[in-house]
């Protein structure tokens, strides 16, 4: 799935191909018991992300328009890289010993939200307060941008 | 954590997953597809992320929190990305990155 997102040729194809695999991810989160997270994920990536992607394509292009295909020299150059850093990454995981914890217990988004507002030892406060400001700064950011500034060539 | 699934299999699919995503970095010269294969970057991170916390210490929700900001901070790189880039079609009718090499016009 990935994969054909990443060499699909038409563009909004790759599109529903991100959209897949994302949300296989999602289903990773819930089997894993992290129902906030997986939620999170199909509400951000499959509600949010994905429905940007598919304006942007059919603004910017037409909606049957095929993509150029790369020189091969430069894909196979690509793929080797890729398979080494993978070789290199799956070695490395590998020949690691983990130490997998049996005891395993279920979170709720009490426990969830209740970390993030904490102020004492472990307090996620600060990092969520920047985020926040992040955000808002990206909305009024994108906003100034996709406005188009006012011929300002001739000051 | 799941069934008959070892750390090793899930470390191996979020390996693999990164590197689909690293090829279709470098490979694909449309500014759009491109963010795409980003995406596909900051979310193979996440499930490590969400991996470990669950597999090696389970009693504790950090990478969850982490989780939680990874994916603030793609869901603001993308929209604000986005709006750049239908910006610049508006400028040079484009979104292959040979043709935006100009910083300022």
């Amino acid at each position: 799935m990935a994969i054909a997102s990443v060499t699909s040729k038409k563009i909004l194809r790759a599109v529903i191909y991100l959209l897949l695999s994302l949300l296989g991810i999602a289903a990773i989160y819930f089997m894993m018991d992290y129902n906030f997270l997986g939620a999170l994920q199909m509400a951000v990536y499959g509600g949010g992300i994905i429905i940007l992607f598919i304006f942007a394509v059919l603004l910017v292009h037409h909606i049957e328009g095929e993509l150029e295909e790369p020189p091969t020299a430069r894909k196979i150059g690509m793929a080797v890289l890729s398979l080494l850093g993978l070789g290199i990454t799956l070695a490395t995981i590998y020949a690691h010993d983990f130490k997998v914890a049996i005891a395993s217990e279920s979170f709720d988004i009490k426990d969830i939200g209740r970390g993030l507002l904490s102020y004492g030892d472990g307090g996620y406060i600060l990092p969520f307060e920047l985020i926040s400001v992040l955000l808002l700064a990206a909305m009024i950011g994108a906003i100034i941008i996709a406005k188009g500034q006012k011929k300002s060539v001739n000051k | 954590m799941i069934e008959n699934i070892s750390i090793y299999e899930l470390l191996t699919l979020s390996t693999i997953l990164f590197f689909i995503g690293l090829y279709g970095f470098l490979t694909r010269k449309n500014l759009i597809t491109m963010l795409m294969a980003i995406e596909l970057l900051l979310n193979t991170s996440v499930i490590n992320f969400v991996v470990i916390n669950k597999y090696l210490y389970p009693n504790m929700l950090q990478g969850v929190y982490f989780s939680i900001f990874i994916i603030a901070v793609a869901a603001a790189e993308t929209a604000l990305a986005i709006s750049i880039i239908i910006n610049l079609y508006r400028l040079k009718t484009s979104v292959d990155i040979a043709e935006t090499e100009t910083m300022k016009y």
